[in-house]
């Protein structure tokens, strides 16, 4: 759980560029990361450079969202190799809840959100044709 | 003169044709290159096998010497490297092996490290010299393995390549050296949609190509009606018969069996060798 007053960056995965849109179903797959300040209170966007990747998109979104130096993600699942990349930096996984990528945050940091309890084994190298 | 044996789908009889085709030829070389699930070995039973090891380099991170500039990250197209806290992870299963990333390494901090993803199978069976590849489990390219496999067979003699089904990476890799094309079909609406994806492919290589009707039975015949549209030569009809099942079921080699089915994959043969000068 976040231990309010302590200085954060949250990452959260998002449909849309405003802090209105729903947290997207997927980590690697989003088209942006919601990052949000504890310290100023603002919202950034960071556009996933995985998002279209034909492959590894986890590992290139996890790599863009540790380079912004966050400290907690919120997402409703994420594959294991992206799970890898944020966990050897140190980054805690949180569990999405349905709504907006801002009452997500808020929730967040006032302790509501659960640790994502699970990682799945990735969609990768499921093409037709592999 | 080297003989690829493909279809579309899985189960249309490929290694029952391939094997049966060795066999029919003398002195042939047969190559399973089905690498997910080499089967042709049932059948060959080939004695003694020597086993040789196929690997493909990866980069291993060598700690301590990470600057972290993100130049081999920025550079792996396939996202196989994540750079963090000045320490390289791995991902093997994505990397394809370019060897980029040791290259701009200015810290030079990752090294060539071999995995083991395979081997190349050899062994006789009667006066057949049998090679087969296989891919390790959850390994995720099996073309280096084909590569490999297809590196050690010899360059003259009759050659039979059993392919991997469908139309991916591994069956072009395997093709690829052939000159003649042996697609195998069934008579049914679902085999030659599988057909038709074959076909494309091997036109799209220019190889010559011919098409062995297997399970083949009287009646309405889409697969024949698809090679006369095309004019695609139908070298042989195998006939739908129980005891060809049984004998194939039983891991028994039917031309070794019987004289019928040896004069029918002699045929088969005659009718390569003759659309291959054509």
């Amino acid at each position: 759980m976040l231990i309010s007053g302590v200085y954060m960056r949250i990452a959260v995965p998002a449909d849309e560029k405003m802090p209105e849109t729903a947290v997207s179903v997927s980590f690697g797959r989003a088209p942006f990361f919601s990052i949000y300040d504890t310290e100023d209170q603002s919202y950034t966007v960071l556009p996933n450079p995985g998002a279209d990747a034909s492959g590894g998109a986890g590992i290139k979104a996890a790599q863009a969202v540790v380079d912004d130096k966050v400290q907690a993600v919120i997402t409703f699942r994420c594959g294991e190799n992206a799970a890898k990349v944020l966990e050897a930096a140190g980054i805690i996984l949180y569990t999405a809840e349905s709504g907006s990528v801002s009452t997500n945050v808020l929730d967040c940091a006032a302790g509501k959100l659960p640790v994502l309890a699970s990682v799945h084994p990735g969609f990768h190298n499921h093409r037709s044709n592999a | 003169m080297r003989i690829a044996v493909l279809s579309g789908k899985g189960g249309t009889g490929k290694t029952f044709v391939s094997v049966n085709l060795a066999c029919a030829a003398e002195h042939a070389v047969y190559a399973d290159c089905d690498i997910e699930e080499p089967d042709g070995q049932l059948f060959f039973k080939p004695q003694p096998m020597t086993s040789i090891p196929v690997t493909v380099p990866v980069p291993e991170f060598s700690a301590g010497s990470c600057s972290g500039c993100h130049k081999c990250t920025d550079l792996c197209a396939w996202h196989a490297l994540a750079c963090v806290k000045n320490k390289i992870i791995v991902f093997e299963e994505m990397c394809h092996s370019c060897g980029g990333c040791i290259l701009v390494c200015p810290e030079k901090a990752l090294r060539e490290r071999d995995k083991n993803i395979g081997t190349v199978d050899e062994g006789v069976s009667d006066s057949v010299r049998f090679f087969s590849g296989c891919l390790n489990t959850g390994e995720v390219s099996g073309v280096p393995v084909i590569k490999a496999l297809t590196r050690r067979l010899p360059e003259d003699g009759t050659v039979i390549i059993d392919c991997p089904p469908g139309s991916a990476c591994s069956v072009m890799e395997s093709i690829r050296s052939a000159s003649f094309c042996v697609l195998v079909a069934e008579p049914t609406v679902f085999g030659v949609q599988n057909l038709e994806t074959v076909y494309e492919l091997v036109t799209l290589f220019g190889k010559k190509c011919g098409v062995v009707i297997n399970k083949n039975i009287n009646g309405r015949n889409p697969a024949e009606s698809f090679c006369k549209k095309h004019h695609i030569p139908v070298l042989v009809r195998i006939p739908f018969e129980a005891s060809l099942g049984r004998l194939n079921s039983e891991g028994r080699i039917a031309v070794r069996e019987k004289d019928s089915y040896r004069d029918l994959f002699r045929k088969l043969l005659t009718q390569i060798q003759q659309e291959a000068q054509k």
